[in-house]
């Protein structure tokens, strides 16, 4: 048997650029996000840029000129009862939202992650209103919160309260049912939270005597950072914008008692007229909803790192 | 151990039927004639009528919703997924400034309220004649919901290996190819979960199909049943037979797809 060395085969400079091209063309070109980039430039990008300017106008209707009027909007805004009442409320029922869900949402994941034995029936049945349009929801509330002492949640419990009705309630009422519709959502997120600590760590904290409040505190409660991170993001965003549970079940109503910045500034669109105007509002609204969403960013990032 | 887990399923099948009684309430009502109602509104109905379900059927013009709804929802669905799997792939891919500026412009809009861009928006759709159509519809949702798609594609493409791709390459296959044949089938657990969070969105999604359909014949579910709502807005059997039919087919979806529905709305979010 006989050996034949060959000469090492020289690659042809040809055949080396070749490959050279193909191998940076193995990362999709630019053009992949064309298509996407022009819908969502159409439908987002620019109609949102056109809207911080005409927050600088006057503008009060389709086919009326409009001039540019500095900050008077802006000025505007904090001398009117209704936009600054809005904005309170639109604050008010964030942090009830987010309180009450998140902590309702908790307690549902902790109770269902137990080894129940009808554990995904309850599932279902606290993540179903969920699905359901908000307007529905609402319409259905409006019911649960009739002012009729017989009937409805007076009738449940024996009360007379004029849930909807109520200046001094009506705001909470609204957070209610946004609550009983969204507490199971944050309870899929806890769940799937506690899905991933590791049993072991239960196993070693209980051989080292630690109760079941003191596994929560040390165990549980830090390796939840990322759900709660994701859940205060989106109770927070969700309560801010929060629109079509207020305009079907009250309107903003009684008085300005449950408007939001969302519904004040669709009145002030297409009730009144005043684009520049509403645009200002939806301004501030957007101002706030980056903010708030900077700062959880960063600080509930902080937590997830130090813990 | 065993006793308290047992006290435990007590104190949750408790909690669950006292969540459940906006549910009765909507169920028994609807199944109730008027004179119940007023009468005894907390009790279970009896007799039972179906009156309510066949008027608010027609009433509340629930059948040519339903066509609208699905027929928006599925041609969006579509054009999410096309087009944001395949702008994902590259700024997952690109190591270039140019592809992360884009980014995180693409990001800004899961931030940037709707309201901003609504009355430009409505100005620029009614130039294009869009008022009141399906196509405007199903360009807006693409649109708008395209941030939150390409988030969660971008997300999951960066942890998946490069070599599936660039190995059908080295095989001679066009970008094209290698993305549609052997890329975008490895997705599909992301294009399960961007269907069901944009299917929910978008078919119960209420302010702009009011906006830009409402009056035109080719309202939505949400937009019809507020429409019903407001016209018989007394007659509370009829207005919760209608909220039932109206619900019902989102529900009836989530029932069977339970499992991947939940799964879809609690992992979506990582990141």
């Amino acid at each position: 048997m006989t050996l034949t060395t060959q000469p090492p085969v020289e690659t042809p400079p040809a055949v080396r650029a070749r490959r050279a091209r193909r191998a940076a063309s193995f990362s999709p070109s630019w053009w992949f996000a064309v298509p996407a980039l022009l819908v969502y430039a159409g439908v987002v990008l620019y109609p949102s840029i056109v809207g911080v300017f005409y927050a600088f106008t006057d503008w009060s209707g389709i086919g009326e000129g409009k001039s540019f009027v500095g900050l008077a909007n802006f000025r505007a805004i904090l001398g009117d009862e209704q936009v600054m009442g809005s904005l309170g409320n639109t604050l008010l029922l964030t942090v009830a939202i987010l309180v009450v869900q998140n902590g309702v949402g908790l307690l549902l994941a902790l109770g269902v992650h137990a080894k129940l034995k009808s554990r995904t029936l309850l599932r279902v049945i606290f993540f179903s209103p969920v699905v359901v349009s908000p307007v529905m929801v609402a319409f259905l509330w409006k019911y649960v919160y009739t002012p009729d002492p017989s009937a409805g949640l007076n009738g449940l419990l024996g009360l007379d309260i004029d849930w909807l009705g109520d200046p001094s309630v009506a705001l909470w009422s609204i957070a209610g049912m946004v609550v009983w519709q969204y507490a199971g959502y944050s309870m899929v997120i806890f769940l799937a939270g506690l899905e991933g600590v590791p049993k072991e760590l239960h196993e070693a904290a209980m051989i080292d005597g630690a109760g079941t409040l003191q596994r929560f505190r040390y165990v549980t409660w830090p390796l939840l950072a990322p759900a709660l991170t994701i859940n205060l993001m989106l109770s927070t965003i969700g309560g801010l914008k929060l629109f079509d549970q207020v305009f079907a079940a009250t309107n903003g109503g009684p008085g300005y008692a449950t408007e939001t910045l969302s519904t004040v500034l669709y009145k002030q669109a297409f009730v009144y007229g005043k684009f520049g105007y509403s645009t200002a509002i939806a301004l501030v609204l957007a101002l706030f909803v980056a903010a708030v969403s900077l700062v959880q960013i960063y600080y509930l990032r902080s937590r997830e790192v130090a813990q | 151990m065993r006793s308290r887990t047992f006290l435990l399923e007590i104190v949750m099948i408790a909690v669950a039927v006292a969540f459940l009684f906006p549910v009765y309430a909507l169920v028994t009502l609807s199944l109730k004639s008027p004179d119940q109602i007023s009468q005894t509104p907390l009790s279970l109905p009896n007799p039972p009528t179906t009156a309510n379900f066949t008027e608010a059927w027609s009433a509340a013009a629930l059948g040519p919703s339903l066509m609208n709804s699905t027929l928006i929802t599925v041609a969006s669905l579509i054009a999410l997924i096309a087009l944001g799997s395949f702008a994902a792939y590259f700024l997952a891919r690109t190591a270039t400034r140019l592809g992360y500026g884009l980014y995180i412009l693409f990001l800004l809009g899961i931030v940037l309220p709707f309201q901003l861009g609504m009355i430009p928006l409505y100005e620029l759709v009614s130039d294009l004649g869009l008022i009141g159509t399906h196509a405007g519809m199903i360009i807006f949702y693409t649109g708008v919901q395209m941030p939150f798609t390409i988030f969660l594609y971008t997300g999951f493409i960066r942890a998946l290996p490069r070599e599936y791709a660039s190995a059908a390459q080295i095989d001679g296959a066009s970008h094209l190819t290698a993305f549609t044949k052997v890329v975008f089938p490895l997705l599909r657990p992301i294009t399960g979960t961007v269907l069901i969070l944009n299917a929910v969105f978008i078919w119960n999604d209420f302010f702009t199909p009011l906006l830009y359909l409402g009056g035109s014949g080719f309202e939505t579910i949400p937009v019809s049943v507020f429409a019903f709502v407001g016209q018989y807005v007394s007659d509370y059997g009829l207005v919760f037979a209608g909220l039932v039919l109206g619900a019902l087919p989102i529900v009836v979806v989530f029932l069977v797809l339970q499992k991947y529905v939940i799964k879809g709305f609690s992992s979506g979010l990582k990141g």
